[in-house]
């Protein structure tokens, strides 16, 4: 290891943690898109958000007990929570379009109650062991020092999936209605498009991001039924700073809170959590919309 | 009709109202009933994240409970636990509390989760003058500051646990320790508690580093810690806050330089973590394996197994046990379930219920027991919660609490 | 925020009441004799509570929670800004009170002052803070600037207690004049918390009687046009967001003597929630709505909790419900329905 020093950190642990902070903001990437499409495309703050993440979390570990297969439960995990968040949207998000901001912020306040208690009632109340699976297990020397396997591949495959949603937005003509829908919902109406379907689709795509963040997680800390409070938290900081409703926003503002929270820890420990509420309050008052939201978009 | 007569009317008739309330001869406060049963208010944290536990711990009480009772109770009288639902909430304790004092008029309180909440709950009671027998890990309670004459501690606190597992650690192993401690008063108490164990081995502190308490996620302070190569990294944390450590720290190899410890290990967390904690060195207050060599442990582990299907009471657990017990043995000592003559009974008991020998020291009325130090496995168990092996046990002695004048206690 | 119009009529009171209008003769007459004197009424129902209630620690926590409703309803029901970070105000008020009677033993009648005057400045500088931003940035402001109290508060641990919460509150007499209260017993406690919620239930009647109170409601039905009229509705946002604050940090000055603790908890984003939870419940907007609120959601809560520790199911399920098909909140239908039928 060399001993080149910055700051009063070797730069071998300087790098590492930058790259801990990297794998960190993998996951606040995948929660913070879901949360910013609902919210940038539909105006409704999804505050059921950490729900979902946990139950996807439940999904996927109950699932790999049955199956053994991790690649299997790391797509029945979205499909899940996507199917759920249809079905929420539809029964109960729908009826309350028109009536205000505050009504959708207050029932999916409430149906996070529900589920976690839910969670609890079907899975007990401490919680599932979880580990990577054994093909993901141990880690390697990347040169600055011993990293873990698990987190190599999340890197990687969140940047698999953020690249297929990309494409998606981009270059699909149903990607094509989200960004026009986004711009203005009642000229897409106009045009013979019904909205009332691309924000069910909206949804559960975000509530499917959200369940596959937390089937991704699992193996970092197990489940546990609570495990989805803090993550709703963190999902709002990423989409305040990097803008609601904005793709590339939130993938800029994941890996930033993932890095500046991989480097609290080393030169301040005790104030981890504290930086992220400063950070999101900051830009909250500098630039509201955030790094890449939109102008006006209720600024 | 006029408005002014109206508004002044209803005024007047709830200003007196208030003042024949106000004036009337005050309630007798926690005035402990005469007659009927003796009520022991347990409030526990049923719902949250140490449901588990709490349950356990109710089990356990009412086995003390019927134990009390099937012995003809006391003067006729028997014994009933009030359970109530504190969420692990301070709050909420305190509410309970009042709820169990001023309704239900209980004689006495055992109970709490959590040092905050067992704080909260010590503080309304000894306001009241009901005797608190805490059964939760806590250094605070000892201290002069929130020490009542009716409030005691049954369980072991942080200090002991982390000395104890310290003075067995330090023989063994390397004297170069790195600590990772949730920033909390509990971790700050166990970290103490360790190093002060390891001053007498020379022991040296390579890292002390404290994580938020709830953190999810420990990858950004192993890296660290991993570079360092410390002969023992010292887990200052509990329940959730340590399986995910310890899980992450294995994954970050750790295990290959590094003898992982935690002062305490709690029963739950080594069954959530799973192979996880494989290795890793603690202190408990209770094993259920203790009954190889405890003949109490196992008469408690046998009716418990009789009485609940052949399960056997957790650490936590085991302490609903002994909390009611104590206090019902001190009532049959007394003679009486007056505050003072229970007080006195109970700072004089000497007993052995579950673990061996056990006392409460007169300044703090901490209960002087035993240590167990035990190290997870997760192979060779003889039944699903055989987790653990006894590698020994501290015996009860008062040297290794904090002082009484270093608690502010005066002699 | 349409849903807010259709109460709007009960707060104006006897201003609202034109002579004219064809009432069911009586129960018109009867009706309009209670929204003139809705303070009395809250007051003389207030009294006899502690009966009612399964017991006084209870009807206390209802009394103190429903002032902290309260605050919070002069901010989100009757100006229109939801704030998720009225739990730094509830907590500030708490601590400030609590810190001055353990640390620096302070008669129980000027620390109520002092946690409340805490509670202000807090309320100040996030309402400075905050009030640039609008809507659901305004919701997220307050949020963060409140978990930044909370984790201040929790480093302080030598003035707060830390995560162990502040504890040794302990008033157990209320001299006060000629006066010798004993609070421990639980009557007398709930009758001086009653005193003092009643006081400041009354100022809060006389504040939304006045010109000010008629202004916020202007600037919750249609900001822009509120500022056409001429009104500086930016620092009129600001003194709602403060007193909002100062009458939370009352009740949270009232909360610490009556539980004798302060817990770190006070000061968390969850106890936002339950501000925002009670107000729905009870009816955003309405008066007395927010102490219907307090008393439906911790009577819930104690009932639910003695019948299954899976209560919070319940709690969420029932909230749901709310929103759906209630949402003017109990308090709000029952006025509703009864302007139906005084019609």
């Amino acid at each position: 290891m060399s001993e080149i020093m910055l700051g009063g950190f070797p730069l071998d642990l300087l790098l590492l943690q930058l790259l801990t902070g990297v794998a960190l903001g993998a996951i606040y990437v995948l929660v913070g898109i879901g949360l910013s499409l609902i919210f940038g495309l539909m105006n409704v703050v999804n505050f059921a958000h950490g729900a979902f993440f946990m139950a996807g979390a439940y999904v996927g570990v109950f699932l790999y007990g049955y199956t053994g297969s991790f690649w299997l439960s790391l797509v029945a995990a979205p499909l899940a929570m996507g199917g759920l968040g249809f079905a929420v949207e539809r029964v109960l998000v729908r009826p309350l379009y028109g009536r205000g901001i505050d009504d959708p912020l207050l029932l999916t306040f409430g149906l996070s109650y529900v589920m976690i208690e839910g969670v609890r009632i079907a899975f007990g109340l401490t919680g599932l062991p979880f580990g990577a699976p054994p093909e993901l297990r141990g880690g390697i020397d990347i040169g600055v020092g011993y990293f873990p396997l698990y987190r190599l591949f999340l890197i990687a495959f969140s940047l698999a999936v953020v690249g297929a949603l990309w494409l998606f937005v981009e270059r699909t003509s149903f990607g094509l209605v989200i960004r026009a829908g986004a711009r203005d919902p009642q000229i897409v109406q106009v045009l013979g498009i019904r909205i009332a379907r691309v924000w069910l689709a909206i949804f559960g795509l975000g509530c499917g991001l959200a369940g596959l963040a937390g089937i991704l997680a699992a193996p970092l800390q197990g489940v546990t039924p609570e495990m989805g409070v803090p993550v709703l938290a963190e999902a709002f900081v990423v989409t305040v700073v990097g803008g609601m409703g904005s793709l590339a926003g939130a993938v800029l503002a994941g890996l930033i809170v993932g890095i500046v929270v991989a480097m609290t820890s080393l030169v301040a420990p005790d104030m981890t959590k504290m930086a992220i509420f400063a950070l999101m309050a900051l830009v909250l008052l500098v630039r509201p919309r955030g790094l890449l939201g939109r102008q006006g978009a209720l600024g | 009709m006029t408005r002014a007569f109206d508004r002044r009317g209803l005024l007047q008739g709830g200003a007196a109202a208030s003042a024949l309330a106000l004036a009337a001869p005050a309630v007798l406060r926690s005035a402990v009933a005469q007659a009927g049963p003796i009520r022991i208010g347990f409030p526990v944290p049923l719902t949250g994240a140490f449901g588990a536990e709490a349950n356990d711990q109710v089990r356990a009480a009412q086995l003390a409970i019927k134990e009390f009772n099937e012995g003809g109770g006391f003067d006729g009288r028997m014994a009933e636990l009030l359970v109530r639902d504190d969420k692990l909430n301070p709050g909420e304790a305190a509410t309970r509390t009042l709820e169990l004092i001023e309704k239900d008029r209980v004689a006495f309180l055992v109970g709490g989760l959590s040092a905050a909440v067992t704080l909260s709950i010590n503080n309304v009671s000894r306001e009241r003058g009901v005797i608190y027998n805490s059964i939760t890990q806590s250094d605070a309670i000892n201290e002069a500051k929130d020490f009542g004459r009716t409030t005691f501690h049954e369980a072991l606190n942080p200090h002991m646990t982390a000395g104890a597992v310290g003075r067995h650690v330090f023989a063994k192993s390397g004297k170069r320790v790195a600590f990772l401690s949730a920033d909390y008063a509990y971790g700050h108490e166990m970290m103490r508690g360790f190093k002060r164990a390891g001053e007498a081995f020379g022991s040296q502190v390579v890292a002390d580093i404290r994580h938020p308490i709830g953190a999810s996620d420990y990858s950004a302070f192993l890296p660290r810690i991993a570079a360092l190569k410390p002969d023992v990294l010292c887990l200052c944390n509990f329940g959730r806050d340590q399986v995910v450590s310890i899980q992450q720290a294995t994954e970050f190899g750790l295990k290959r330089t590094t003898k992982l410890v935690a002062p305490v290990l709690l029963f739950t967390s080594r069954k959530a973590g799973g192979e996880a904690f494989d290795g890793v060195v603690g202190g408990t207050s209770y094993y259920w394996r203790l009954e190889d060599t405890v003949p109490s442990a196992k008469a408690l582990n046998d009716r418990f197994r009789a009485a609940y299907a052949g399960a056997v009471p957790s650490d936590y657990g085991a302490l609903g046990y002994a909390g009611v017990r104590s206090v019902l043995e001190a009532v049959k000592a007394a003679k009486s379930i007056e505050t003072d003559k229970v007080v006195a009974a109970m700072e004089g008991l000497k007993v052995d219920f579950y673990k061996g020998p056990q006392s409460f020291r007169t300044c703090d009325h901490q209960s002087i027991q035993s240590v167990l130090i035990v190290e997870s496995k997760s192979k060779n168990m003889k039944t699903p919660d055989d987790v653990f092996t006894i590698l020994g046990t501290e015996g009860p002695d008062e040297r290794f609490l904090r002082g009484c004048d270093e608690l502010g206690h005066k002699a | 925020m349409t849903v807010q119009t259709i109460a709007r009529a009960d707060v104006r009171g006897a201003d609202a009441a034109p002579a004219a209008r064809p009432g069911s003769g009586r129960r018109g007459r009867w009706l309009a004799l209670a929204s003139r004197h809705r303070v009395a009424l809250t007051l003389a129902f207030l009294v006899v509570f502690p009966w009612i209630a399964p017991y006084q620690a209870l009807a206390a926590n209802i009394l103190v929670l429903g002032l902290y409703a309260l605050g919070f309803n002069l901010l989100f029901g009757y100006t229109g800004l939801l704030s998720f970070g009225h739990a730094a105000f509830l907590g500030g008020g708490a601590y400030g009170c609590g810190i001055a009677i353990v640390q620096y033993g302070w008669h129980p009648v000027p620390a109520l002052i002092a946690g409340t005057v805490l509670a202000t400045g807090i309320a100040a500088v996030m309402g400075a803070l905050a009030i640039r931003t609008r809507g659901i940035y305004f919701a997220m402001t307050t949020l963060a600037l409140s978990m930044c109290v909370y984790y201040a508060f929790y480093q302080a641990e030598a003035f707060t207690g830390g995560e162990n919460g502040l504890r040794g509150i302990n008033v157990a007499r209320l001299d006060l004049l000629s006066l010798s209260l004993d609070l421990l017993d639980p009557t007398v406690k709930y009758y001086c918390v009653l005193a003092v919620v009643g006081l400041a239930v009354w100022l809060f009647s006389r504040l939304l009687s006045s010109p000010f109170g008629a202004a916020l409601e202007a600037i919750r039905e249609n900001e822009n046009r509120a500022i056409a009229c001429g009104y500086d509705v930016q620092r009129m946002k600001l003194v709602a967001f403060i007193l909002s604050g100062a009458l939370c940090g009352l009740a949270g000055a009232l909360q610490a003597i009556h539980l004798s603790i302060v817990p770190i908890e006070t000061l968390h984003y969850a106890t936002s929630g339950q501000a925002v939870m009670m107000a729905l419940l009870g009816g955003m907007g309405t008066f007395f709505g927010p102490f219907v609120g307090a008393a439906t959601f911790l009577l819930l809560q104690d009932g639910l909790t003695s019948l299954t520790s899976h209560w919070q199911l319940f709690v969420g399920a029932i909230f749901i419900a709310f929103v759906l098909f209630l949402p003017l909140g109990i308090w709000g239908e029952v006025l509703a329905r009864l302007r139906r039928a005084r019609l």
